[in-house]
């Protein structure tokens, strides 16, 4: 049974891998008409199968979330798979590049959120405070571009500041104690009410139009399709991005560390270095991300950033294919799509979840759609392991 | 800040975290036992603790045990609690190695592998007892299993009362039983591994995998025992928290799992020794930090203590090894 599956895998990567090897081999015009393609779907999911008319197509409509009893507004739900996405090549940064297990990534997507809440909203004690303090009428707030870019510095900062103790310890004692970040950061969202306004939650957080209001005519709080097209924008932005960051010198030099700390250190790549700016790099896209969920919420509360999230992270990343975004994006979008789409499951989603982990692990530990180097660095290693059976 | 309330009661804040360390110290052997031999983090072993709770549970319920039963039934209902979470504990830790690491190890795995794997492990068994077992018993057991993820209590054994005062110290019968049974179970460990033939394999192991087997040990059979002492070493701890606090959860492993992770690295990992003084040393640094601070800092403070012991003293206070074997 097992080897009739391994074999019927080994047939899918090998048909996957002859399609990205046909696209590569693509001239340059029909990959520009492919990719406007994409561009064109990825920017008219919402609409599917419901055209703006009311026209009904009965196929694809049966994919949306809408099409089912009590099932979520489909274009909430593309926004949060988009945001995940965010999440995903953000972690695939810290994970799938840099070798780096973050179980804390949830406290970066908790910074982004606060931020925009803290700095953005006249709710929040700390606008309250530079009200005080400067005599500003109590209507003023920080604007939703400046929140943005505080939420993006000052989730590197804390990125930086996690990592600059800890990225020296080993591989796992590091993941323990990111697990142990992230619940300090929700500890400190619930405890520290005078800052955060603890377990009440921060609410009337701003949009690009500014605080949610009935008089938005594009961010509304009802209709979710602009946000799900701004999120959109941001992941290609993002993609664009890390796919720059991964082919660069320092890319490389991430890939170095990751298969071999010393022998990259000897080669004159200084692990420290890398390791830091992966995390850094990965926390600022975890931040955008979750500022991007705090604004389109509007409102946030501690309880939103549990530990789970975080393993949840993890998962999409690992299931997807850690060090393809590709992967890890496939990932994200199925872990958030099917619990949506199959409400009977959503029960036990986070069952299927540790289901999912654990069977990639043992029977396909590169994930869905693998990166090839990292499939090729396991396989080497499980020769060795045949080789000298005796070693643990 | 509250240094006078600190100082004040500090005789009676040091038993109070003496006593919760005790605790965290027998969770703690479990993962020092895994990482003494197979260098891995086995994050599943707060589930393992976990299950145990579950089992006293089942068993109380199906006795029928109420509330302050007479001193002989009660002597009773602990022993055979710790005969049933042992078995729960041991059976699942064990159940884990079978299942999960050892088809890792066979290929090799790099030992973040080790780590998600596990990490899913530990997500199934929460949701099994916090979702699956609600609706598959919760007819059966109503008690037990009633709604899904909600705090279960139970019978109380044995009623709190001072059994002596020093000073302004008050020292009640069920923290001298929890601290005693657990200084007792370790004692039994230790003996275990540094005396007996079988700990002798255990040490071998943990010392050089390929001579070991060249000596003769057969190493799947120390991997095994390890998972299996580990797990009893947390079914007792599970016995002596239910006695204590009178509840269980599908979701208690987490933190206590991460405070006895944090207890084994303190004391040093690997090392047996190392984890009871990690042990009540963490229980003692959290009853002192939550006077001082408020009561609802109290998990940050074990983190922060993790992250300090890392950072300055990553081997920690007794250095890693097991049963003196490695220098």
């Amino acid at each position: 049974m097992i080897d009739k599956i391994r074999s019927a895998d080994r047939r899918r990567v090998g048909f996957l891998t002859s399609i990205g090897d046909r696209w590569g081999a693509l001239p340059k015009w029909q990959k520009a008409i492919g990719v406007a393609a994409l561009l064109v779907f990825v920017y008219t999911l919402p609409y599917l199968g419901k055209l703006p008319g009311g026209l009904m197509i009965p196929g694809l409509n049966n994919l949306r979330t809408d099409s089912i009893a009590g099932g979520n507004n489909w274009a909430g739900v593309l926004f949060v798979c988009a945001i995940y996405v965010l999440v995903a090549i953000g972690l695939n940064v810290v994970v799938g590049l840099a070798g780096l297990l973050d179980l804390g990534y949830i406290g970066f997507f908790a910074i982004g959120a606060y931020s925009v809440a803290l700095f953005g909203s006249v709710n929040s004690p700390v606008v309250k405070w530079i009200q005080q303090e400067f005599d500003l009428p109590p209507t003023w707030a920080v604007t939703w571009g400046i929140c943005l870019l505080l939420a993006i510095v000052l989730t590197m900062i804390s990125g930086v500041l996690l990592g600059w103790p800890t990225l020296r310890l080993r591989g796992d004692y590091l993941a323990i104690v990111t697990l142990g970040f992230g619940e300090i950061i929700r500890i400190v969202a619930r405890n520290a009410t005078g800052v955060t306004n603890g377990p009440v939650g921060i609410s009337a957080i701003p949009g690009p139009e500014g605080p949610p209001s009935a008089d938005n005519k594009v961010f509304g709080l009802i209709d979710a399709k602009p946000w799900y097209w701004l999120a959109i924008t941001f992941v290609l932005l993002m993609v664009i991005l890390v796919r720059r960051l991964e082919h660069s010198r320092v890319g490389r030099a991430w890939l170095a560390v990751r298969e071999d700390e010393d022998a990259a250190a000897v080669m004159g790549v200084y692990p420290f270095k890398f390791k830091l700016w992966a995390f850094a790099m990965g926390a600022a896209l975890g931040g955008l991300s979750g500022f991007l969920f705090g604004s389109r919420n509007a409102f946030i509360d501690p309880t939103q950033f549990n530990a789970n999230l975080s393993i949840l992270f993890v998962a999409m990343v690992v299931v997807g294919g850690s060090g393809n975004m590709l992967g890890v994006s496939l990932g994200a979008v199925l872990l958030a799509y099917l619990p949506e789409r199959f409400r009977d499951f959503a029960d036990y989603r986070w069952l299927v979840f540790g289901l999912a982990m654990v069977l990639v692990m043992i029977l396909r530990p590169q994930g869905l759609i693998p990166s090839r180097r990292r499939a090729r660095e396991l396989k080497d290693r499980a020769a060795e392991a045949e080789e000298a059976p005796a070693h643990v | 800040m509250h240094f006078d309330e600190l100082i004040g009661h500090l005789g009676q804040h040091t038993v109070d975290g003496l006593s919760k360390g005790a605790i965290y110290a027998l969770i703690a052997l479990g993962y020092t036992l895994v990482y003494g031999v197979l260098r891995l983090i086995n994050f599943a072993h707060s589930e393992v603790f976990m299950v145990g709770t579950f089992a006293v549970l089942i068993l109380w319920n199906q006795l029928g045990v109420q509330n302050n039963p007479p001193i002989g039934q009660a002597i009773l209902f602990l022993v055979l609690g710790l005969i049933v979470a042992a078995v729960a504990s041991g059976g699942t830790a064990l159940a884990l190695e079978r299942v999960a690491y050892r088809p890792l190890r066979r290929k090799n795995a790099p030992p973040l592998i080790f780590l998600i794997t596990a990490i899913g492990l530990s997500l199934v068994f929460v949701e099994l007892f916090g979702q699956v077992l609600p609706k598959l018993l919760g007819g059966a057991l109503p008690d037990v299993f009633g709604r899904p993820r909600q705090i279960i209590g139970m019978p109380t054994i044995i009623q709190q009362e001072t059994l002596f005062t020093i000073g302004n110290t008050a020292i009640t019968n069920i923290q001298l039983i929890v601290f005693v049974a657990a200084v007792a179970m370790m004692a039994l460990l230790d003996w275990f591994i540094n005396r007996t033939r079988y700990g002798r394999g255990v040490r071998a192991v943990a010392q050089n995998p390929e001579t070991a087997a060249l000596m003769g040990v057969n190493q799947e059979r120390v991997i095994m025992l390890i998972f299996v002492l580990g797990g009893i070493m947390a079914g007792a701890a599970a016995l002596l928290w239910s006695m204590r606090f009178g509840f269980t959860q599908n979701s208690i492993g987490f933190v206590l799992g991460l405070k006895a992770f944090t207890a084994a690295v303190l004391g040093g990992i690997g090392n047996l020794r190392g984890a009871l003084l990690g042990g009540l040393f963490l229980g003692i640094v959290e009853v002192y930090g939550a006077t001082l601070f408020a009561s609802n800092w109290e998990d940050v403070i074990a983190f922060v203590v993790l992250i300090v012991v890392l950072m300055f003293r990553p081997t920690g206070l007794l250095g890693e090894s097991l049963g003196r074997a490695r220098a």
